[in-house]
């Protein structure tokens, strides 16, 4: 009989200190998230004072007394945000579209196709991820202005259709289709072009998806190339565009309409974040966890 | 449509590129009649998979000729050959809801061919109809029993009308109540399409409960072909004999001596004619007749009940296996208490294998 009684009481402790040590997790992961998230709340309540209520504070205040539009009037009007904003859309679409294609390819073979080197080869591609991107950096710059492509879009987008690590994401999750399904498309009479974009890519798609959101997120956010490469406002990104604001534009000394320009420039991101940060997760641990 | 294998031969290379060569089918020479249910029956990784690739063009052979009907099919790819096959894992496309699972080969169709699409859409139901799945046709295979993709697999097959269906392994992914039941229910379908149909098992109860013939491989080796019944009354070396039938037949070691079959010093049969010699005697369960004064003499070890027969467990010092086993009919009386039990041999249940070669002497 006294058995279970102590079983129970055991179970009890167990419970208690389960309890405390939920509530201390969550207490530390809270002020972590306040730390975090602050900087960004200081930006957007600063982006919606006005110069001159801005200025007028000595002590900063933690909130908005008379939210104004004007700083984004502003970011729009006296420097050319919305041109960056077109130049980095072009830029991401465009590189992402193309990186896919080459993705895409690279990985079936690699997946499906039996060549001579095959391993040899994928291995030197997973090695060259090991050189960091500062490095290629260099030769690429010599390589594109050899080629005449400085302050060209082509300049821009060429060094990032590709991507080793996209490449062996996809490759693994193109290796789990079982190969009964390309015999069965081939009985079915499908050519492998067909079979590639009709089949393996749908069954892919949440790879393809987290590949494809990571990418922008990335084009987003690419700056030391895009700087190096175009010394013409009409080629910045919105990441060179920010810079340029606050070197040559209000930046310096309109806080406010600054901090207007970096929310406009930020909140599609976050936005992209949110609404797929499920899936970005997912599609990395798949590719990351082989069965 | 019939199928003919001329002199087909499938190598494969080893790992190393030296000397470890594989032949999953060697020389394999017949014929598959127009409308026959076939199967293709021998243990696990005898080959059976690779002829079905071979005959699908999903294997190209190292040498030999396949022929549909009269057309030398060799060259083909497998997408020009008009086969529905079925895999042992379905391989439905997961994206796809059962309709367009079905549908997708017909979209494939090229030139003439081409089909609009209300001849497709009738051509998926019709399809759907022979297997019974009409009312699961948006469903995603995963929202579907293994049976059920089964059929799914079978109607996608189907819906090209093709000259020849495939099926490898069809029923291993099932459990047993449904196995029975989609056996049946392939017989069904090839009997109401009349398509020439070859399945790929190493259940030899499956392939001899719904097959019209059954062929026999062995390592890549064609061993026999016939009809089930044929086949198993009249096998042709050792390794088919006791390849077929449950429980499977009892060996023996004998010889040969004077014109008679021995089995230790007991005469079983009659050799009249037959060189003395070393051989095997192998005699199928349902052979033995107990008789008092019968010729073979076993040690008694059990009897099971089976209901309309009886199953006798004996023991014989020269028998391949520890224990032998004869079915009886239940109307015969065993003598628990005894040490022994005494049969005779029906003739035609007894076969006797040289020791070389393992080929059929009587």
């Amino acid at each position: 009989m006294a058995e279970p009684f102590s079983d129970r009481d055991v179970k009890l402790k167990h419970k208690k200190s389960s309890k405390v040590k939920t509530v201390l997790t969550y207490v530390g992961l809270s002020v972590w998230a306040l730390a975090v998230l602050f900087p960004f709340f200081w930006m957007i309540m600063t982006s919606f004072k006005s110069y001159e209520e801005y200025n007028a504070e000595t002590t900063p205040s933690l909130f908005v007394h008379n939210p104004t539009l004007q700083n984004f009037i502003k970011a729009f009007t006296d420097v050319p945000l919305a041109r960056y904003f077109l130049n980095t859309f072009i830029f991401a679409v465009v590189t992402t579209a193309l990186m896919l294609v080459v993705i895409i390819f690279a990985a079936y073979a690699f997946a499906r196709l039996k060549f001579r080197g095959k391993d040899i080869l994928f291995t030197f591609f997973l090695s060259l991820m090991m050189i960091p991107t500062e490095l290629v950096i260099i030769t690429n710059f010599v390589t594109i202005t050899d080629l005449g492509l400085r302050n060209t879009y082509l300049g821009l987008i060429l060094p990032s259709v590709t991507s080793v690590f996209y490449i062996y994401l996809l490759k693994e999750s193109f290796e789990m289709v079982p190969e009964e399904m390309y015999k069965a498309a081939k009985v079915d009479g499908t050519s492998d072009l067909k079979f590639l974009f009709r089949i393996m890519v749908p069954i892919c798609r949440p790879t393809v998806v987290t590949i494809v959101i990571l990418k922008v997120i990335e084009c987003w956010n690419s700056y030391v190339w895009p700087r190096l490469i175009t010394d013409r406002q009409e080629f910045y990104l919105v990441s060179n565009g920010i810079q340029e604001i606050r070197q040559n534009g209000f930046g310096r000394e309109n806080i406010p309409a600054m901090m207007a320009a970096v929310v406009v420039i930020s909140v599609p991101l976050i936005v992209v974040f949110i609404i797929f940060h499920r899936k970005i997760m997912e599609g990395v641990a798949r590719g990351g966890t082989k069965g | 449509m019939k199928v003919v294998l001329k002199n087909v031969t499938k190598v494969f290379p080893g790992r190393l590129k030296r000397d470890d060569k594989v032949v999953a089918v060697d020389n394999f020479d017949f014929e598959i009649p127009d409308g026959k249910l076939v199967a293709l029956l021998g243990p696990s990784g005898c080959g059976k998979s690779t002829l079905l690739n071979l005959i699908c063009g999903l294997e190209e052979p190292t040498s030999g000729r396949i022929f549909f009907d009269d057309t030398d099919i060799t060259d083909l790819p497998p997408e020009a050959r008009g086969v529905g096959m079925v895999f042992q894992n379905y391989a439905l496309y997961p994206h796809m809801t059962v309709r367009k699972n079905i549908l997708f080969p017909l979209g494939n169709f090229k030139g003439k061919d081409k089909l609009t699409k209300e001849q497709m859409e009738e051509r998926v139901l019709e399809a759907a109809r022979i297997v019974r799945i009409e009312e699961l046709m948006e469903r995603k295979p995963s929202q579907m029993s293994g049976g059920q993709q089964q059929r799914v697999a079978i109607a996608r097959a189907l819906v090209k009308l093709p000259g020849l269906l495939l099926l490898d392994e069809p029923l291993s992914n099932l459990d047993a109540r449904l196995r029975l039941e989609t056996r049946e229910e392939i017989r069904r379908i090839q009997k109401r399409t009349g398509i020439t149909t070859v399945f790929v098992t190493h259940d030899q109860e499956e392939a001899m409960s719904i097959s019209d013939m059954i062929i026999v491989m062995k390592q890549g080796v064609f061993q026999q072909m016939g009809k089930p019944q044929e086949v198993y009354d009249d096998p042709v070396n050792l390794f088919v004999a006791k390849f077929l039938g449950t429980p499977a037949i009892n060996v023996f070691d004998g010889r040969i001596e004077n014109g008679k079959v021995y089995i230790g010093e007991e005469a079983v049969a009659d050799a009249a004619g037959k060189p003395d010699g070393e051989v095997y005697v192998t005699i199928r369960p349902e052979g033995f007749v107990p008789d008092a004064n019968g010729p073979l003499t076993c040690g008694f070890s059990a009897v099971e009940v089976m209901g309309r027969d009886i199953s006798v467990i004996a023991t014989h010092e020269k028998a391949e296996a520890p224990v032998i086993r004869a079915i009886v009919d239940a109307d015969n009386k065993i003598d628990e208490t005894s040490e022994t039990v005494r049969f005779s041999i029906k003739p035609h249940k007894l076969f006797v294998f040289d020791k070389a070669t393992e080929l059929r002497i009587i």
